[in-house]
Order: structure tokens, then C-alpha cells, then sequence
């Protein structure tokens, strides 16, 4: 399924004497398949555009489609949308999904989600085996944590419960704000992992609202930015990342490699990177190399 | 001045004693010094910064703040007004339904006269950069702003010493640049001693000291550079490099004579005098 965002606007409180306008025209395609990202800084309009994804909040301006074109596919605009069947197939884990754990018991929290959107599924033991392949996609063992009460288990673990609440109807986009803001380094490594491993299974497309524009480049296909309520670039993180000083002016961050790389440029020095660790050292050690021939050549004649 | 003191401190969460969250940690604070605390989540972090401005006690061991013993029930009260602690979420330390309210909520409670307060919701408010939203609403607010707010709200009870636990974590990058240059600012300016629980290496290399945690006990403790050249052993606690750092380490060991590098600056740096050299 491919979304399909045309002029979207959307204005909090519109009525009041104090509206506030947080998407101003959002155009933007994602295609089935990608893994997407999603930059802005602060209230640049990211969150409630990914919030109308899934219909949290409803389209009151311009067009959303999800999947095809016509029949086929979710109308967001149209209020007799099937939104019940459209939050089954498009996952939402909000940021620091662990405080919104709730039940007596991992088993109960994680099927609650299922119970709640396929209400088809009535069969306990049916249910109890979407939820063990739940808790073992997001790495816990099921045995081991279904009878704990979610709040004795460490952040890390909530988290990846949280996640197992929304995975556990199979959605086929999903979409994560900030979903490693918090770990430390290795669990955000770790999480990233995990979103690889579904990725392209079940779950076709992922879109990631993140600040942590290493993550950005080192994770998606594309990404769009956000800024004022309106996609100001899109792109191949290398595209946008290329366009650094841009990036830096709209008060957002570069990934350590473009920063350096800016550096090197006004240096005159050009790395022709995409902007993650291991490319960039790569092509710097080219550079080096070249330059040691350069020199070793010279030096012969 | 010695800020703060920890002699074999221990802590258990249980009832039983078993299973200590902090493990045997001695350390010393300086006054007016700005220490980063890094270390995996559930490394006993957190139990630390609580122990320091006793919201919790040791199970056994000491800890004191300007020589007073947090486990003395009489100083808990001045202890607190000189640590003061920002959480990592703030939507857990919002109490008003005003922004100026909630960050006068601390010296109103300790009983700063009137005129005083006024000033101090000035000057927390300035150095946070969020004076144009004195009369919104928290709840109405983005999560960074908020954070900003938490912190002002700290700020305006004047602690001598500032624990940040994880306060970043939230932040959009020019929010994480703003709070440190605040935090760096009070420490430089002010002589606040600050201590920064985070697993952001960047912020830990603007401190003077990082102290490593494992498993509840200080297994390094250094200037930041000196933490972060001895990766092998950063590894082993399952902490990872600054990017620049590991670029760096990269190229080193590819053969490139480069200078030690933690920054992107430094990298830059480094990669030009290299590359020029030939």
C-alpha cells in the first residue's frame, strides 16, 4: 500500500481565537516497501501528519489515500472509510510507547491490540499464538515474560512489549515516532535491527519520525523534512544530507559525517559520501590512497 | 569544596537486600565540576542521582552533599534545595496549568519573597529561551519545550548543584543544543556543579569528567577524550563511540596517520593535516 498525501492542511483548535495551523499543504508519496524518515524539528508539523496515517486524526483539508487508486485502497478523506480495518493495517507506536502499558500482563497488553482491531478473531488459543509470535518477533521470550506484569521489566523490554502490542496485528505500514529516543546506543542499535528483520515481511513499509539524523542515514531509503508544515525536501538521505547548510539553517542537525565532510569541502576537499560511518571512511581512505600514489608516482619520475 | 561524597555506597531496591543497583561506588564531586555519567540503561545511573539528593538513602555506605549525610533525616530538606534534579520525562513534572506558575511552584514552596520569585521566573525562563511562553500552557506545549519548562523550574530555586537525568533524551537537536549551552553556561558562569546522566557521547565530551557505570558499580571514571581512546574496554561495557571517534579509529587502523579525533571538527582537522601531508 503506497500513501498518498495531496495538500493536506490541518488546523488545531480552528474554531477558537487561537487556531493554529500545523500542516500548511503537505504533499508526499511513500511507496510500499520503503523505509521512511520523517525529519523536522519541533511542532514543523511531523507528528500530525503521521498521525493522520492512521486516522488519529481525521483529513479535514486536501486528500490522504492509503493503497490504490479508486475502490481498492483507504479514501482517509472520505468519513466512510473502513478506519477500523485502515488502524489494522497501518501499526502506530507512539513515542516512548512503554508508558502506555496498562494491563496486568504482558499477554493481556499485547492482545488487547489484537482483540481491539480483529474482532473477528475470537479463539483464545488463537489469539494466545499471535501473541507469542508477537513477543518473539520484538526478541522476548514468550514463556518467560507473558505472566510478568509489564512494569517490572526493564525499559529496553517495555519498549519492545509496546511494540509487540502494535505489531501483533501484522500491519502492513508501520510507523514509529522516535522509537529509539531513550535507549542507549546499543539498544538503539538493537531496535534498529529488529525494525530491519520485519521490514519487508508482513510489514512492508516503516516510517520513522526521528531527530537523530545518524539513524536517518544510516536506516532509510528516503526521507522527507519538515518545516513550517510543509515538506521543504525529499529525498535519498545522501540528497538531502548533501544539502547540509539548508538543513542546519531550518535549526535542524546533520549526521557527523555531513558535518565533517562541509567541513572538508570549504577546505576543498571533496567526499562524495552517503553519509554513513563505514562509507565515509571507505571513501577518505580512497582519497588517502590516491593521493599516497599521487605522491609515490611523482616522486619516481 | 567537595559537592558531593559517595564512601562504598550501596543500594538495593528490594526488601531483602539482594541484587544491589549501586554496588560499592566511592567517588568525589568537586564543586563547580560538570560530570557526565554514562552507562548501558539499568548500569545504575539513575539510582545514583537519586541517591545524591536523597530520594532515596544508601542501604549501607554514605553519601553527603557539602558535608551533609542525606541519610540524616533533618538536612533532607537542605539537601534538596542544593541538588536540585530534572527527570526524564517531563510530562512527570508539570504541576501548573501555567508555564510561570509551574516554574514559581519550587521557590514558592521553599518561601522566596514575591519580588524575588518574579526575578527568578525571569532568569530561568530567559536562560531555557522560552520567556514567549510565560503564560501558555504546559500541557499545550511539545515535549521539548516542556523539558525547558522542567528544567526553568529547576533553575529558579538557585541549586548549587544541577542533576540531569537523561534530560535531553527528548529534545529535537536544536532543543539538545540550546539545554546544553544553558547547562554549560551555568556551570561556567555561575559555578553550578553539574551532573549529566546521558547516552548522548557528544554531551559527554562537553563535560570535564565522565564516569562510566557497570552493572552498579564506577568501572572508568577520566577526562572524556581519555574515556573514549580506550574503546576496547568502552565496548566491553556495550557503550559505543562518538561517530567521529569511530571514523577516526577506522582510519587509524586502515594505516592513515590521523590525529585522534572526537568531534567533527577535530575529524575534519585531523583528515586535512593528513591528507596534505600525503
Amino acid at each position: 500500500m503506497r500513501i498518498v498525501a495531496k495538500g493536506l492542511t490541518y488546523t488545531y483548535n480552528p474554531k477558537s481565537p487561537f487556531p493554529s495551523q500545523a500542516l500548511k499543504g503537505v504533499d508526499l508519496t511513500i511507496e510500499e516497501g520503503e523505509f521512511f524518515g520523517i525529519i523536522g524539528h519541533t511542532g514543523s508539523g511531523k507528528s500530525t501528519f503521521v498521525q493522520h496515517l492512521n486516522a488519529l486524526i481525521k483529513v479535514t483539508g486536501g486528500e490522504l489515500r492509503i493503497g490504490g487508486i479508486g475502490d481498492a485502497g483507504y479514501d482517509l478523506a472520505d468519513k466512510k472509510c473502513n478506519f477500523l480495518e485502515l488502524r489494522s493495517k497501518v501499526g502506530m507506536v507512539f513515542q516512548y510507547p512503554e508508558y502506555q502499558l496498562f494491563a496486568e500482563t504482558v499477554e493481556k497488553d499485547v492482545a488487547f491490540g489484537l482483540k481491539n482491531f480483529r474482532r473477528d478473531i475470537k479463539d483464545e488459543k488463537e489469539i494466545a499464538a499471535h501473541v507469542k509470535e508477537a513477543l518473539e518477533t520484538v526478541g522476548l521470550n514468550y514463556a518467560a515474560v507473558k505472566d510478568c506484569s509489564p512494569f517490572e521489566l526493564s525499559g529496553g523490554q517495555k519498549r519492545r512489549v509496546a511494540i509487540a502490542g502494535v505489531i501483533v496485528t501484522k500491519p502492513e505500514i508501520l510507523i514509529l515516532d522516535e522509537p529509539a529516543a531513550g535507549l542507549d546506543p546499543l539498544g538503539k542499535q538493537e531496535l534498529m535491527e529488529l525494525l530491519h528483520s520485519i521490514h519487508g515481511g508482513w510489514c512492508k513499509t516503516i516510517v520513522i519520525v526521528s531527530h537523530d539524523m545518524d539513524e536517518i542515514a544510516e536506516n532509510c531509503t528516503r526521507a522527507a523534512v519538515f518545516s513550517e508544515g510543509k515538506v521543504v525536501m525529499e529525498g535519498k538521505p545522501a540528497e538531502i544530507f548533501r544539502r547540509g547548510e539548508e538543513l542546519l539553517s531550518l535549526g535542524l542537525d546533520v549526521p557527523t559525517t555531513a558535518r565533517c565532510a562541509m567541513l572538508l569541502k570549504e577546505r576543498g576537499i571533496r567526499i562524495d559520501t552517503d553519509f554513513t560511518c563505514d562509507d565515509f571512511a571507505e571513501k577518505v581512505l580512497a582519497l588517502y590512497a590516491e593521493g599516497k600514489a599521487g605522491k609515490e608516482g611523482g616522486d619516481a619520475q | 569544596m567537595e559537592a558531593v561524597r559517595f564512601d562504598n555506597v550501596k543500594f538495593s531496591y528490594r526488601d531483602d537486600g539482594s541484587g544491589f543497583a549501586v554496588n560499592g561506588v566511592s567517588l568525589s564531586i568537586e564543586e563547580g565540576q560538570f560530570v557526565a555519567i554514562l552507562g548501558r540503561n539499568g548500569s545504575g545511573k539513575s539510582t545514583l542521582a537519586k541517591l545524591i539528593n536523597a530520594l532515596i538513602v544508601p542501604t549501607s555506605g554514605t553519601v553527603s552533599v557539602f558535608g551533609m549525610d542525606t541519610a540524616d533525616d533533618k538536612k533532607t530538606f537542605e539537601i534538596r534545595k542544593s541538588a536540585g534534579m530534572v527527570f526524564q520525562n517531563p510530562d512527570n513534572q508539570t504541576v501548573a496549568s501555567i508555564v510561570e506558575d509551574d516554574v514559581a511552584f519550587g521557590p514558592e514552596n521553599i518561601g522566596v519573597p514575591r519580588e524575588e520569585i518574579g526575578k527568578r521566573i525571569d532568569f530561568a525562563l530567559d536562560a531555557v529561551g522560552m520567556q514567549e511562553f510565560r503564560h501558555s500552557t504546559p500541557a499545550k506545549l511539545s515535549g521539548g519545550q516542556k523539558q525547558r519548562i522542567a528544567i526553568a523550574g529547576v533553575l529558579a530555586l538557585m541549586p548549587k548543584i544541577m542533576i540531569l537525568d537523561e534530560s535531553t533524551a527528548m529534545l529535537d537537536p536544536k532543543g539538545r543544543r540550546e539545554v546544553m549551552a544553558v547547562i554549560k553556561k551555568l556551570n561556567r558562569e555561575q559555578g553550578i556543579t553539574v551532573i549529566l546522566i546521558t547516552h548522548f557521547m557528544d554531551e559527554a565530551l562537553q563535560a570535564d569528567r565522565a564516569i562510566v557505570m557497570h552493572r552498579g558499580e564506577v568501572v572508568m571514571d577520566g577526562a572524556p577524550e581519555e574515556i573514549f581512546s580506550r574503546s576496547d574496554e568502552l565496548e566491553m561495557y556495550n557503550l559505543t563511540l562518538p561517530r567521529a571517534a569511530y571514523i577516526c579509529k577506522k582510519l587509524q587502523a586502515a594505516g592513515m596517520p590521523v590525529a585522534n579525533a572526537f568531534t567533527a571538527e577535530e575529524l575534519a582537522e585531523a583528515i586535512c593535516a593528513s591528507l596534505q601531508k600525503g
